[in-house]
């Protein structure tokens, strides 16, 4: 196998183990929050209902955490394994945040084990509430550590370079770099939202196909308020990325707009597609891009054309853009009319119809992740470090890549297929109903 | 004491603490599975469930926060072991992916009890590929091409040396599981499994100490300069191999499984820093030492404040987990029913 063949192969092994793991990792952010959230509300409303919803959740959630364990696993060894020249570069810089994210995990590893088995230790409900505090930590921070190795590498800085060599390094100024505080935040709330708009769409699914409980409807409702919330922030938080990226990283941002004369009074480009460097058929929405990156209708906004060709990211990723804000947009506008319109009493709300709007959301917003960090890692390209390494030159040189692809193609559809067959079967064998009343039984001393 | 030498003692004990807890673990999916073989399952499985189940994700982490220490501390590790060991680390993360997932999809989603045999198996398979880095440490199997560095397959797996490490990773992974399961059972009151383990401890016990014995001998001719460190640090090897005594004796005896075990830890981490320091400074050798491989001195500080920091917090952690689960005696005898 050539050089070239071992790039191409670790770049498409790198990306299937990511974009698998996001997906577990992801929920894995977000929903020790609601389950926290759900939990804490139960106690303020003295309602059984939420404390059995986080209950619900976290026997799901562990089936999720195992899956993202695994393959987080993974993804850290292919780290050395694929990348070892960027590696035994960077591994001066990056190993700081790799290092504590370790530690996030660790502590969210003692404490989910602690909070599951001690499900009805505690006659207080409130201490079985601070059990979850560490865990929702570690979840949320494994995540601001990870992404701070991913914003370094947008963002390299905090080194010189000698002989090809990093040197004198500063580990703090290289983890508080200028991508650091859009990404981490962005990647906090969109994990927050996701993890909502899953759980709604389950509730929602559960309301469709028969059940008619209002623990449903409690879940549902909370969880299309925070759904709110977040894609809200989620959506903010994306307007601060732009402006980064128009300051620090133009070129990704103009390969994502198809921007390619610099101009002032930008226009932002909407859908539309490419052929033959002719843009075809996009919605155009005057002074959009100004606007978007500097906030200022009449700003200049660099174009692709001051940056030579061989620095160009592929340009498909405009399609990747558009994907993750138009779902974004969706969802704040569907989670704004279901809150409004149960307050408001509308009728529509309230619809089939709707419930299946809502439904469609949690695929939606996994969706919006996955084409976001396809947009900011392709965007990327062709830099593994930006501006100072070439993923070319990163990759390793060992000729077996192909079939490691394979196996791990393999591994990733078995635990797909796993962890959805355990899920569906673990609800549909024992439905919140049944669950109740064996709970009311058990407390009444009625052994069934 | 240099900084490379303090990473490297942070390191090697990280690894230590992972091949005795995932010892425990790779040990007791494969008595489970033997047991369901054999049709003594009801036997051990309660008492290997009730251990697992709180600390399966654990164990993990101590895998993982070896591989990123060492590719933290000493970077340039990822340039040689990482081209090298793609194919052997790949399978061992494939195998533990399955391994991991199925035991939640099984214990938490009641998914079908067939996988116990994989599960088993997958178990002993993931210490012998692990253990093949230290067999491609002692230096001979790794050539510097122009490429890169480049594994010798056949090299490795016509090598005895190899093997020996190998059936010594499988019967330590054996030993170490029935001893303290055998301690476990017995806190547990549970008198059928506490006999049953009791005599895979004491079956495994004379295997791993002649092959750990062996692997010495075969050092002799592999890697002349380790042995003759190794012998240098005899007193080491010396010392463990009476604590192994100490530990066999009791548990014929039937007498303390709880000192035996603790004896057992001695033997190993004995043995254990004796081979790391008479390996000292070589990570791979001959190319790859300590000092040449070392991160910046001001990444090398961060780190170890990261570390001093992070144990502040697992440690007390750590010790909670243990007193309400491991050494919470309603909990271990199954008298407490705290649904999961």
């Amino acid at each position: 196998m050539s050089n070239s063949e071992s790039v191409f192969f670790s770049r498409v092994l790198t990306e299937l183990t990511l974009s698998f793991h996001i997906i577990y990792a992801t929920i894995g952010v977000g929903i020790p929050l609601m389950i926290m959230i759900a939990q804490w509300v139960g106690i303020k409303k003295q309602d059984k209902h939420y404390i059995l919803l986080a209950r619900r959740w976290t026997r799901g959630f562990v089936i999720t955490v195992a899956v993202g364990v695994v393959t987080g696993t993974a993804i850290g060894l292919q780290l050395s394994l694929l990348w070892p020249n960027f590696m035994s570069l960077a591994g001066n810089v990056i190993a700081l945040p790799l290092f504590m994210e370790t530690f996030a995990f660790f502590l969210e590893a003692i404490f989910l084990g602690i909070y599951l088995y001690t499900w009805d230790r505690f006659e207080n409900q409130k201490k079985h509430l601070l059990l979850l505090i560490p865990v929702a930590i570690g979840a949320s921070f494994s995540a601001v550590f990870i992404t701070i190795v991913n914003a370094f590498m947008n963002a390299p800085r905090g080194f010189d370079i000698e002989n090809g060599q990093l040197v004198n390094i500063d580990p703090l100024l290289s983890m508080f770099n200028p991508a650091m505080p859009s990404k981490v935040s962005h990647v906090l709330a969109t994990s927050y939202m996701t993890s909502a708009f899953v759980l709604a769409s389950i509730g929602a699914f559960r309301l469709l196909k028969g059940s008619d409980h209002i623990y449903h409807k409690k879940g549902l409702y909370l969880m299309m308020k925070l759904g709110l919330i977040f894609s809200i922030a989620s959506a903010l938080i994306g307007d601060f990325s732009g402006k980064y990226l128009a300051e620090h990283q133009p070129v990704k941002l103009a390969a994502a707009e198809w921007h390619f004369e610099t101009k002032t009074g930008a226009p932002i480009l909407m859908f539309g597609i490419l052929d033959d460097g002719e843009v075809k058929y996009a919605i155009k929405v005057p002074y959009g891009l100004s606007y978007l990156s500097h906030s200022d209708l009449d700003a200049e906004v660099i174009g692709l054309n001051e940056f030579p060709e061989d620095e160009w990211p592929p340009l498909y990723i405009h399609y990747l853009f558009d994907s993750m804000v138009m779902i974004g947009m969706w969802m704040v506008l569907l989670s704004l009319m279901y809150v409004l319109g149960l307050w408001r009493k509308w009728r529509f709300v309230m619809s089939k119809t709707y419930k299946w709007l809502i439904v469609l959301g949690g695929p939606l917003s996994i969706i919006a992740i996955e084409a976001g960090w396809w947009l900011t890692e392709v965007g990327r390209q062709p830099w593994v470090l930006r501006g100072i390494q070439r993923t070319e030159d990163a990759a390793t040189t060992s000729g077996q890549v192909d079939t490691m692809l394979l196996l791990f193609a393999g591994l990733y559809l078995i635990l797909g297929i796993g962890s959805a067959v355990v899920l569906i079967r673990m609800f549909r064998n024992n439905p919140v109903e049944q669950e109740l009343a064996d709970r009311t039984a058990e407390e009444e001393g009625v052994r069934l | 004491m240099t900084l490379e030498f303090i990473g490297i003692s942070v390191l090697w004990l990280f690894l230590f603490g992972y091949i005795m807890i995932g010892s425990i673990d790779f040990g007791a999916g494969f008595f489970n599975a033997y047991g369901t073989f054999t049709g003594k399952q009801h036997i051990l499985n309660k008492i290997i469930q009730r251990y697992l189940s709180p600390v399966w994700e654990i164990t993990n982490v101590f895998l993982v926060f070896f591989f990123v220490g060492i590719v933290g501390f000493f970077p340039q590790t990822a340039y040689y072991y990482g081209t090298t060991l793609l194919v052997p680390a790949s399978i061992a993360i494939i195998l533990l992916a399955i391994r991991g997932a199925y035991y939640a999809f099984t214990t938490y989603g009641g998914l079908d009890k067939r996988f116990t045999y994989i599960y088993g198996l997958a178990g002993l398979i993931i210490p012998a590929s692990l253990s093949i880095v230290l067999t491609i440490s002692e230096g001979g199997f790794v050539a510097i091409e122009e490429s890169g560095p480049v594994l010798d397959y056949w090299g490795l797996f016509t090598s005895p040396l190899t093997w020996s490490i190998v059936v010594l990773s499988l019967t330590a992974v054996l030993y170490i599981s029935a001893v303290f399961l055998t301690w476990y059972a017995n806190l547990a009151k549970d008198e059928p499994a506490t006999n049953l383990l009791r005599k895979y401890a004491l079956f495994w016990a004379l295997p791993s100490i002649v092959t750990a014995t062996g692997i010495i001998i075969e050092l002799r001719t592999h890697n002349f300069l380790h042995y003759q460190r190794l012998i240098d640090v005899w007193w080491m090897f010396g010392v463990s191999f009476i604590l192994f005594l100490g530990t066999v004796f009791l548990i014929l005896k039937r007498r303390s499984y709880g000192l035996a075990f603790i004896l057992l830890i001695g033997q190993f981490l004995l043995a254990f820093f004796g081979y790391g320091v008479s390996h000292y400074p070589y990570l791979l050798y001959p190319y790859l030492t300590i000092y040449d491989s070392f991160t910046n001195k001001a990444m090398a500080i961060a780190l170890i404040f990261a570390f001093i920091a992070g144990l502040a917090l697992l440690i007390p952690s750590l010790i909670l987990v243990l007193k309400l689960f491991v050494f919470n005696k309603e909990y271990v005898q199954g008298k407490r029913n705290d649904h999961a």
